[in-house]
Order: structure tokens, then sequence, then C-alpha cells
């Protein structure tokens, strides 16, 4: 493999970027910081430092700590062990007053700005100068052009933010912050709700900032980015700092290595698939989000009985609209989707279910239980209705009961009784609730939407071998995860996802782990 | 390999083998586990019971014997003939706006427009009862309280059309269309309904053999109200219907993703919501009132309200909250008759009780670590 992603430990003159470095002016400089909720250890032992009018990215995936860490940095939550220093004062970070005071400033991942203020309102907002007891409205004015001449971000001061374009709104964001004097700007994930033109002038703005000499986190999952705009970088992994690298010594082939890491490949076992008759056939599909974007656009994919095909994508590539368009719960806004050569493009969730499709849900807290319903309820969630668990009008709480057991006993269902509140149990116990009602009534097409997040490893061998069952039975699996390795050994067959469009398709066999982690990067 | 120096992750915990799951807390055993097991029943009592004694207090600032103005209260509304009937006379009508918004309430909704579903199904019944004189009795009544709950219905299903379609939230709706239903009617017995050279607005009387009478003490519409009441709960329990009811009542997100249509269950839940208000009104006018004519039983949406609350939404709770809130407003006139305490005491009795039963602080309380998890009453304002 090129390019090492792990320069071995980046010392203070190994800098890329000289003219940062080598000012040798600490702004940051965290030492063992750890933080845990409950059992689980979002932070453990991080130590990264910044230096002045440098750009530092911390990259990872979803749930690796980045945005826990930044939190702290900002004085929203506090660390259970370590220090954070700023400009070498040690003492804990009280609240985000104190760090504001401090020259920390942040731009959330959701805007803080009230939607039917102006841009010049919101910039005083929280800390209004008043003039003759009146607000100073022409102060904040002055205040907004000032800071967009300054920093070559042209806005508006009378602009209501709710007539902004996203990218705009986030202009106001970045400049609100700056207007506090900010020696170290965090960025949370700003990319993720701009288009790409917008992120372009994102990523000047934050060239333009550095120069002046602003310190920059970036917080993001985006390779392109990171190696477009940041100096040094920081890969986050389970909550560790796994590796840290100058941009210029690295690529993105190096970074999604270390990205998606070498974590124990749960090895499935599984005999060859003998794929059958074509089940699922998505041809062209197009999906807006939630934003009215089109997120799936121009996907095209087809599962045939007996293999299990794996979707391998960074998140946010419009996965969870494809799922929920199958499923029916996302109505497509173009394209075809047909099951068993009948046409449900425009099905709704009872009715995909009972042409035979089988659905994990993605946040199974939200869409795959009542919390409030035993679990023998949940497991006939969306078969109420059907024989025998009701005759007609009236409910058969005894074969739902029966049912119940018997899906206990075989999924391995952890829990006091199955008349217990599904909201008592385990995120592993709750999975396998889902997965023993998706799978038990024998579907044509199971859909399988990050089938083990939050999951125990034991649960989570358990649901990959009933998943593999499932294809020997004949079903055909659609996997979708955001775990390179869950998709590189489950599946029979990986289609890479970028851009809401499948960049690649390939059989297992022939996959190599980091040619897909270049394309889900979407470097094609 | 290119990163033998990048540190593995440390290993993920093991999970424990006997998984212990977490959940409440086991209940004690003797009268504390059974207190804690009632305590939808131990929290209105002890709400009611604090209620009485601040009642006591203002009753006694008026100069009156509190033990004499409540052994009034309660001697005329539960002890004497004619008591005892007012209190079912009352409790009747109540019973049903009580399930017009304890049904929604399981539905995530919160129907505040019990009072103008009332309002309607009594007046839609009053100018069936005079309209059709000349029919059989039966015929009447039966006609009678069909229009009144088809009146209600149709009235609560424009908030639910509005929330379905534009998204407007019940609560505003509903409030907006207790005001259009009084305004509305005002009109309708001012003008093509006013009875003939009276100064009062009002309709004409019904028909003579159209009155719902009395069993004894016992006014033909409460068996009516509780078989419905029970026959509600059994609805929501055992049937599919409730099933979809109560799981888009618990998580809307699970209900859509299960396949239940949402929208049709907001649109049933309202118009079934508006079905047992406008019933209501039908049964108030063939059994009591006899006419329509404004100002009469002007809180009996609104009690609604109180008695959902008190019954957390339960259809057969809804029958004793109901009895409740009857007696207490049977017994208040008398109480003003013996004692010249104002009848508004019983307001404000309820009142104290409803803030104990709605504040989950008091649950805290009184039971700590036992507490049971308050509901959310709706879905929220965003929703």
């Amino acid at each position: 493999m090129t390019a090492s992603p792990s320069t071995p430990a980046y010392g203070e003159e190994t800098g890329a970027k000289d003219r940062r470095a080598a000012t040798g002016d600490r702004l940051l400089d965290i030492v063992g910081l750890s933080k845990s909720f409950g059992t689980v250890r979002a932070n453990r032992d991080i130590s990264l430092h910044v230096e002045r009018g440098e750009i530092v990215a911390l990259l990872g995936e979803n749930g690796a700590g980045k945005s826990t860490l930044v939190k702290q940095i900002f004085g929203l939550q506090a660390p259970d062990e370590g220090t954070i220093a700023i400009k070498g004062d040690a003492a804990p970070i009280k609240d985000p007053k104190d760090a504001i005071r401090r020259g920390i400033g942040m731009e959330h991942q959701h805007f803080q700005l009230v939607p039917v203020m102006t841009v010049a309102e919101n910039m005083i907002l929280g800390h209004e100068t008043t003039k003759h007891g009146q607000l100073d409205l022409e102060g904040a004015r002055q205040l907004v052009r000032e800071l967009s001449e300054k920093h070559g971000l042209a806005v508006d001061p009378d602009a209501e933010i709710e007539d902004l374009p996203v990218g705009t709104q986030q202009r106001v964001e970045i400049l609100k912050a700056l207007s506090r004097k900010v020696d170290l700007l965090i960025l949370d994930e700003p990319t993720a709700v701009l288009t790409p033109q917008e992120t372009d002038e994102l990523l000047e703005v934050m060239k333009e900032l550095a120069a002046g000499g602003t310190s920059i986190v970036f917080i993001t999952h985006k390779l392109r980015e990171v190696l477009a705009v940041a100096d040094r970088v920081y890969v986050l992994r389970q909550g560790s700092v796994v590796g840290e690298v100058a941009a210029a010594d690295t690529d993105a082939r190096g970074l999604a290595t270390m990205m998606v890491g070498r974590e124990v490949v749960l090895r499935v076992d599984k005999d060859e698939p003998k794929p059958g008759a074509d089940v699922l056939r998505v041809a062209d599909l197009v999906v807006l989000d939630d934003r009215a974007l089109p997120a799936v656009d121009g996907f095209t994919l087809t599962v045939r009985a007996g293999e299990i095909v794996g979707v391998a994508g960074v998140e946010g590539n419009g996965q969870r609209e494809l799922v929920e368009a199958i499923a029916g719960m996302r109505p497509p806004k173009g394209g075809l989707i047909t099951l068993l050569g009948e046409d449900i493009t425009k099905a709704n969730p009872h009715q995909t279910h009972v042409a035979g499709i089988g659905h994990i849900p993605e946040d199974r807290e939200r869409h795959g239980l009542v919390g409030s319903y035993s679990l023998a309820d949940n497991m006939v969630l969306n078969r109420f209705d059907e024989k025998p668990f009701a005759n007609g009008f009236v409910r058969n709480f005894e074969a739902v009961r029966e049912n119940g057991e018997a899906l206990f006993k075989e999924f391995d269902v952890r829990a006091a009784s199955v008349m217990a509140p599904a909201a008592s149990l385990s995120g592993g116990n709750k999975q396998k609730v889902v997965v023993a009602r998706e799978m038990s009534f024998g579907p044509k097409l199971l859909m399988a939407a990050q089938p083990t997040r939050g999951v125990d490893v034991g649960s989570i061998e358990f649901i990959h071998r009933r998943i593999v069952a499932a294809r020997d039975e004949g079903a055909a699996v659609l996997l979708v995860s955001a775990e390179l390795d869950e998709v590189l050994s489950l599946s029979d067959r990986i289609a890479v996802i970028h851009g809401g469009k499948v960049v690649a398709e390939m059989p297992a066999a022939d996959a190599d782990r980091t040619e897909i982690g270049r394309l889900m990067a979407g470097d094609h | 390999m290119p990163d033998k120096d990048v540190a593995p992750p440390p290993a993920t915990p093991a999970a424990a083998p006997a998984v212990l799951e977490r959940g409440a807390p086991p209940t004690p055993g003797g009268l504390w586990g059974a207190l804690i097991r009632y305590q939808a029943i131990v929290v209105p009592v002890v709400g009611l019971v604090v209620a009485f004694v601040v009642g006591a207090l203002l009753i006694r600032q008026q100069g009156v014997n509190p033990t004499y103005a409540y052994k009034t209260l309660f001697q005329s509304a539960l002890f004497t003939r004619d008591g005892l009937n007012q209190t079912l006379q009352r409790t009747t009508p109540l019973i049903f706006t009580g399930l017009a918004v304890a049904v929604p309430l399981r539905v995530g909704l919160f129907n505040i427009g019990a009072q103008g579903q009332f309002i309607f199904g009594a007046l839609a019944a009053a100018v069936v009862g005079y309209k059709l004189h000349s029919a059989p009795g039966i015929v009447i009544i039966l006609v009678a309280l069909l229009c009144g709950l088809l009146a209600g219905a149709m009235w609560a299903s424009i908030a639910g059309f509005l929330k379905t379609s534009r998204g407007v939230h019940e609560v505003i709706s509903t409030i907006m269309l207790n005001s259009i239903a009084v305004n509305i009617i005002d009109y309708l017995i001012n003008n093509p309904f006013k009875e003939k050279g009276q100064a009062i607005p009002r309709t004409p009387q019904i028909a003579p053999q159209a009155f719902l009478n009395d069993m004894g003490i016992v006014p033909i519409g409460f068996p009516i109200a509780v078989i419905l009441a029970v026959g509600t709960a059994w609805m929501l329990r055992r049937t599919t219907l409730g099933f979809q009811f109560e799981t888009v009542g618990r998580n809307k997100a699970a209900a859509g993703y299960a396949g239940i249509k949402i929208n049709k269950m907001i649109l049933l839940a309202m118009a079934l919501a508006g079905a047992f208000a406008g019933l209501a009104g039908g049964i108030e006018t063939l059994g009591d009132i006899h006419r329509y004519e404004s100002g009469f039983n002007a809180n009996l949406g609104f009690d609604g309200i109180t008695i959902a609350l008190l019954a957390r939404s339960n259809p057969v709770a809804t029958i004793p909250a109901a009895f409740l809130v009857g007696a207490l407003r049977a017994g208040a006139s008398a109480l003003q008759f013996d004692t010249g305490i104002q009848p508004e005491v019983v307001d404000m009795l309820l009142a104290i009780t409803l803030l104990f039963v709605s504040l989950p602080l008091v649950a805290k309380l009184i039971f700590r670590r036992y507490a049971a998890k308050g509901s959310a009453l709706t879905s929220g304002w965003g929703s």
C-alpha cells in the first residue's frame, strides 16, 4: 500500500505547512482526555494540539467521538479525565461563555439562528448592545459590514435569516462566532448541509481565515474536504485517536484505511451463494431528502434470490432515502422499483410488507419498536391485523403471545418475559426483536439497514448468522451498512454508493477494502 | 501493513452473560406496594383530599361551617332520591364528553373542542325533535340521536381534516371551532329555528313523545353511557382499530413504518370523539332540556377535559370521574340554596384535584422512584 497514513509521531518540526507549525504558538493542547457516558466510552485518552493559524481536521465515522470531543473544548461537557489547555491555560472550561471569553468559537451542526430575525439582529443576539436604552441596530449593521469586509464573507445585514440559502446562513453563523474575537473556530460537520458549490466556497473561507491567524478545528467524515483544506488530520475511531498525519503526506486511500480501521472482521461462515431469479429491481431511482434535495439520484441495482447485496458508502449518500423508498415510507420522485416483477414504486409500507419485504429499519427506537408495547405486541407490529393475530376486527392475544414466545426463544431475546415493555431491553435485544419480526414471515426480500448498529458483539454475530440463514432459505437480502467490515464479510456482491448512485459494483470476492474506501469517498 | 503503529481500539467490553435488563425497580409488597400499583387512583384521591381541605378554609372564610357545607353537598347529591337522580342526570353527558376527550388523547390528540361538538349535537337533536313532532316517539328519538351524533362528528372532523391536510394543531383548531360553533348556533336559534313569538332565542320544545324519561331514578342515557365507555375500552384494548389508535398515539414514526395509515387514524379518532360529544348533546336535549336554549349546560364539553384527565384517558375510569364531577355539580346548587356559598367552589375543588393529577411532580413526591412515568398528553406542538 502507498502513503503510510501513520507518519511516525508528528513532531513539532515535521510541519508540512511550515509557515504555521513553525510559529510554535500552541493554541490548544489536549492531554489524556477521556469521557464516558454510562458504559459507553466516547473518548479514550485523547491527546492532540492545534497551532495558531492551523486547520486541523477531526476525521472519523459517526459515533467515533468527534462531537463529544469538541463539546468538551467548548465547555458544553466536562471531561472525566485529562486536561484542555487554551493558550497554555489549563483551567477547566466552565461553560460555553467561558470558552468564548477565552477565544473559542463554535459553529454547530444545527444552526443557532432565529429564522424570523435579520442578520444584524442575530449577530448581537445574546450580547445585545443598547443606545439610549434601545437596541443599537445601526451598530449591529455596522458590525456585520465590518466583519463581512474583513473576512471576505458577503452578507446583507438586513436580510431575514429564513430567506437566505443554507450556505449563507452558515456564513452568518461563522460571522457570529468571529464577532467575538475568536482564536480557535470549531466547525462541526459544516458541509453536511451544503451543496458542493457552497462547500467549495466554505473551504475557501476557511483557508482565508487560517491565513489571517485563526485556527480551525474541522469535523467531518468527507475525505476530499480534509485533503483540500486541512494542514493536519487526527483520525478517531471508537473514541480513540488512531492516527495523526499531515494532510500533505497522505491521500484519500490512506485516510479511508485509517478511518474504517482494521477492526476484527467478524468472520461469517457461509457457503457459496446460489443466486436465483431477480427479486428486487431498482432502476434510475430518484428520492428527495427532507430538504427536498435529491439524495438518491439515478440509483440502479438488482438483488436476486439467494444472494446478499451489500451497499457500502459513507453515511449521508442517500442510503436512508433509498431504504425508505423501497419500504414505501418515502415516495420516490422518479424511477422504478419492482419486486418479483410487480411495480411497487408507489406502494405504501403496508403494501410493501404484504408484497414480501421484511425491513429492519436503521433507527429501531424511532421506527422499529413502540417502547411502551410488550415484546409480543412489537413482534406483530406490522402484522397485527393478519391471521392468526386477529380474527377480522378482534385481536387474538393468545396467538400474539404464542408467536412472541416462539420468536423469543428462536432469536434468543434476553428479557424478563414477552410481556415486558420493549423499552426495558438492551440495544442488542431490541434489535433481535426487530430482526425476529422481519424474518419470521418468510420475506422475499430482506432489507437490513445498519442491522448491528449499537449492538453488542454477541448479538452482532447472531444477527449476521440469521441474515445468512435467510439468504440460504432463498430470500434476497439488501444490506445497507456504514460498517465496511459488515458489508465485506456478509455480502456476496457489493455496490458502492456515492452521491445517491451506484459508482461501482463487484463480487465480494474481488473486493478490495482500500479500493472501496476510495470509491466511498467519491474518488472515482 | 501500513498502520502497525496505529493503536488498535480497545476491545469492546464483553456483554455480561446474564444480561439484567434495566427497567422499573421491583415493587415492594404490602400496603406500600398496593399503593404504588394503584397510584392512578391514589393520586387523584390525595388531590381530592387536599382540595377539600383548601375548600374548607375558603368556606370557613365565608362564615360557614365547612363540615356542615360538605355534609349538605354530599347529602343532597347522593343520599336523596331527587339528588341522586340529579347527579346521574349530570353524570350521563359527562361520561360521553369525557370519552370525547379521552379517546383522541390515546391517539395523541388533545380535543379541546368537545364543547362545540356537544352543542352542535344538542341543537341537531332539538331541531329533529320539534320538526318531526308527528312521528312516533321511538323514531324521533333514534333520528334525533343519530343526527346529534353526526353533527358532532362532522364538527370534530373539521379539526381532523385541518390537521391531516394542513398540519393545523388540533388544540388551536378546536378552540377556534368552539367559538365558531357558538356563533353559528346563535344565528340559527335566532333565525330559522327560533320559536315563534318568543323573546328568548331558543328552539321550540321537542315532541313530548320523544322525551327520554328516567327509569326510576336512573336516566335512560346513563346505562347507554356506561355501555359505550366499557365498549370503548374494549375497542382500544382488543381490536385492530384500537391497536392502530394506540400505536399512532405512542410512536407515530413506528406506526408509519408498520403500515398504519396515520392520517386515517387521526380523522377517525376525531370523528369518533365528535360522535361521542354530539351524542351527549342529543341525550341532554331529549332527556333534560327538551329544546335548545343557549346558556344551558354551557360547561359539559369543557368538563369532559377535566374528566378525561382525571381518568388518565382510561374510558372505564371516565365513569367514576364523571360521577364525581356530576355529584359535585348537583350538590353545588343545594349548597348555594342552603348556605349561600357560590357553586363556583366546586370548580375550584375540581381544579385543585386536577392540578394534583396532571403534575408528575406530585406522583414523584409521593412515590419517589416508583412513580409511574407520566405519558405525554399530545404528540407536541410541532406535529
